[in-house]
């Protein structure tokens, strides 16, 4: 089954584990008809608990149920499952290790209309310096059927960053998924870009209509963390410069991460983020991300810069 | 009858060996949370010694009873219980908060047996077990768990969110013990910060309310049993406590929230408490 989008992927693929494994919960908070949590709510109404518009209590509740052998996935937008709820996150379930799964539905900017207090730009800077934590942002609904899964049977706290709007897919249905392990969707030689979630798909699209003036790399960072380091290093290796690109703070999350692996090795480096500033309401997603330069056109302008100081260097 | 005082004599005997463990696990010159530890000693040989289903050779035991000190300061009592029960050596009571030592200043389940997870952060411990009771639950067991709140420690919100969510669930597998000692870490909790009236707000809440003195032997025990007898309503003991209690130089003292003892002091608290030496 094919899906456009991730939280209708997310939901599923829940319902499909929750048949096969008996541990698998869900809990919610006033938002499952969002989140998606609804479908394993209606398939398995005994393992799906509606916690009441209460994020903390919902994600240390979810840490006693891992606690008793369960596989408790907590639902809500980032900004609340994990950010109001990061302290309950940080001294139980990471420090404890937990087997504790936090989904951070309509992430980035993807909830348009809601504005600062609903988006979240720094969700992937908190989660990765929490020692323990695994954090998952996959590109497209079919990454994320598979990240899931893969999350699911990973024994461990993880957080996983989810895009609230439909898009087409820029990975084969069934791609098999490893965490930690990225991608590489496009091959070339001068340039690589890094990018995760949203941004991978338009750094596919820059690196097509930049093909007659620079060959261009696409790398699907989906596992922010662990990083794969030497992996980076490697698909860095014999281009001229690397961009990164993710609907995030650039203070912090994806772009700081390569640029940690990378910093012995002289390569210039972009970021394509958004310049620590929050978000705003906007009538669609598109004008959205344009509004924050989180387009194929800034990548492409990235990639060029890029290619043209490495020239001159 | 006879069985009876012959029980409470037993529980207030191991409540002395805890409150000299916890003594012992300050030990000298390096402050520790003396005052909130030793107001729960009497609750918790209580329920190690007399109420639990537990097992110390097997503490992933499935169907056990579970105990969670959401005031994880007190860590130090648990710690004391635990020793005392079995879990690990006694011996690990000497090396409380050394680096790399097993008994951390607050609960941490990766590294002691018999703690079920990490708390202390407060406030949150309430929750931690209402998901243990539902996993519980969940599993078709009998078993109880139980969550040791302090007086202070209530000001935090999340206690509430989760006395809405046990009350609405009507979890009455979960068992809250409120040490209510009066003293949180800057003062008296009616002048610093007043959490009272305590039975209307649990009730309102969906709580049964049970009121006893916290060190009176044959009140704890009762407590327990109502506690867990049949009803579908979640349970809290207010249990009224000293804070201290048993080392007359720190009762009702707020500088032994986390204070330091002294050679003098350690020798004299473990003489008092050993009866040797009557509290002045």
């Amino acid at each position: 089954m094919s899906y456009t989008n991730q939280r209708v992927a997310y939901g599923n693929t829940l319902v499909e584990l929750g048949r096969e494994n008996p541990d698998i919960v869900v809990l919610d908070a006033d938002l499952c008809g969002s989140t998606m949590g609804k479908l394993f709510e209606e398939a398995y109404p005994e393992r799906h608990f509606e916690m009441g518009i209460a994020e903390a209590n919902m994600t240390s509740v979810a840490a006693g149920l891992a606690q008793t052998g369960k596989i408790p996935f907590t639902n809500s937008f980032a900004v609340f499952s994990g950010g109001r709820a990061f302290d309950q996150i940080r001294q139980t379930i990471a420090i404890g290790r937990l087997n504790v799964k936090i989904c951070g539905s309509s992430s980035g900017l993807s909830d348009f209309g809601d504005g600062a207090t609903h988006q979240c730009v720094e969700d992937l800077a908190i989660f990765r310096a929490v020692p323990n934590m695994t954090v998952i942002c996959p590109a497209d609904a079919n990454e994320t059927v598979e990240a899931v899964k893969a999350i699911a049977a990973y024994d461990g706290p993880c957080y996983l960053r989810l895009n609230r709007n439909d898009y087409e897919n820029v990975t084969a249905e069934g791609t098999p998924f490893s965490i930690g392990v990225p991608t590489v969707l496009r091959e070339g030689t001068d340039v690589a870009v890094f990018a995760c979630g949203y941004m991978v798909g338009l750094a596919l699209q820059a690196a097509e209509l930049l093909k007659d003036e620079l060959s261009v790399r696409v790398i699907n960072v989906s596992t922010v963390k662990p990083l794969a380091r030497d992996r980076i290093a490697e698909l860095a290796a014999g281009v001229c410069g690397v961009v990164t690109a993710e609907e995030h703070n650039v203070l912090g999350g994806l772009g700081s991460a390569i640029a940690e692996v990378l910093s012995m090795s002289r390569l210039p480096i972009r970021f394509v983020g958004i310049q620590d500033e929050f978000g705003c309401s906007a009538h669609n997603y598109t004008e959205l991300l344009a509004h924050y330069g989180l387009t194929k056109e800034t990548i492409m302008d990235a990639v060029r810069e890029i290619a043209a100081a490495a020239k001159k260097g | 009858m006879e069985n009876r005082e012959a029980l409470l004599a037993y529980l207030r005997d191991k409540a002395k060996i805890l409150r000299k463990n916890v003594i012992r696990c300050i030990g000298v010159g390096i402050p520790g949370h003396l005052g909130g530890s030793n107001s729960s000693a009497d609750l918790l040989a209580a329920l190690y010694f007399y109420k639990l289903r537990h097992d110390p050779s097997d503490p992933n035991r499935k169907d056990r009873d579970r105990v969670l000190f959401s005031k994880g300061h007190a860590a130090i009592l648990q710690y004391s219980a635990l020793a005392e029960c079995g879990y690990f050596p006694k011996e690990e009571l000497d090396h409380v908060k050394e680096i790399g030592s097993m008994l951390q200043g607050h609960p941490d389940f990766r590294k002691t047996p018999g703690i079920e997870a990490g708390t202390g952060s407060l406030g949150q411990g309430l929750s931690i077990g209402l998901g243990m009771a539902l996993g519980q639950r969940l599993d078709g067991l009998d078993s109880k768990t139980y969550v040791f709140l302090g007086d202070g420690e209530i000001a935090e919100g999340q206690i509430w969110e989760a006395a809405m969510a046990a009350g609405t669930m009507k979890v009455s597998n979960l068992i809250a013990i409120l040490d209510r000692n009066g003293l949180q870490a800057m003062g008296a909790v009616k002048e610093r910060f007043d959490s009272a009236p305590l039975i209307p707000k649990w009730e309102a809440f969906g709580w049964r309310v049970l009121e006893i003195d916290g060190h009176d032997m044959g009140q704890i025990v009762d407590a327990l049993d109502d506690a867990t007898s049949d009803g579908d309503q979640p349970v809290v003991i207010i249990a009224n406590t000293v804070k201290g209690k048993g080392v007359s130089f720190a009762e009702h003292v707020v500088g032994f929230h986390n204070g330091i003892l002294t050679q003098e002091l350690y020798d004299r608290a473990m003489r008092e408490l050993d009866g040797e030496e009557a509290a002045v």
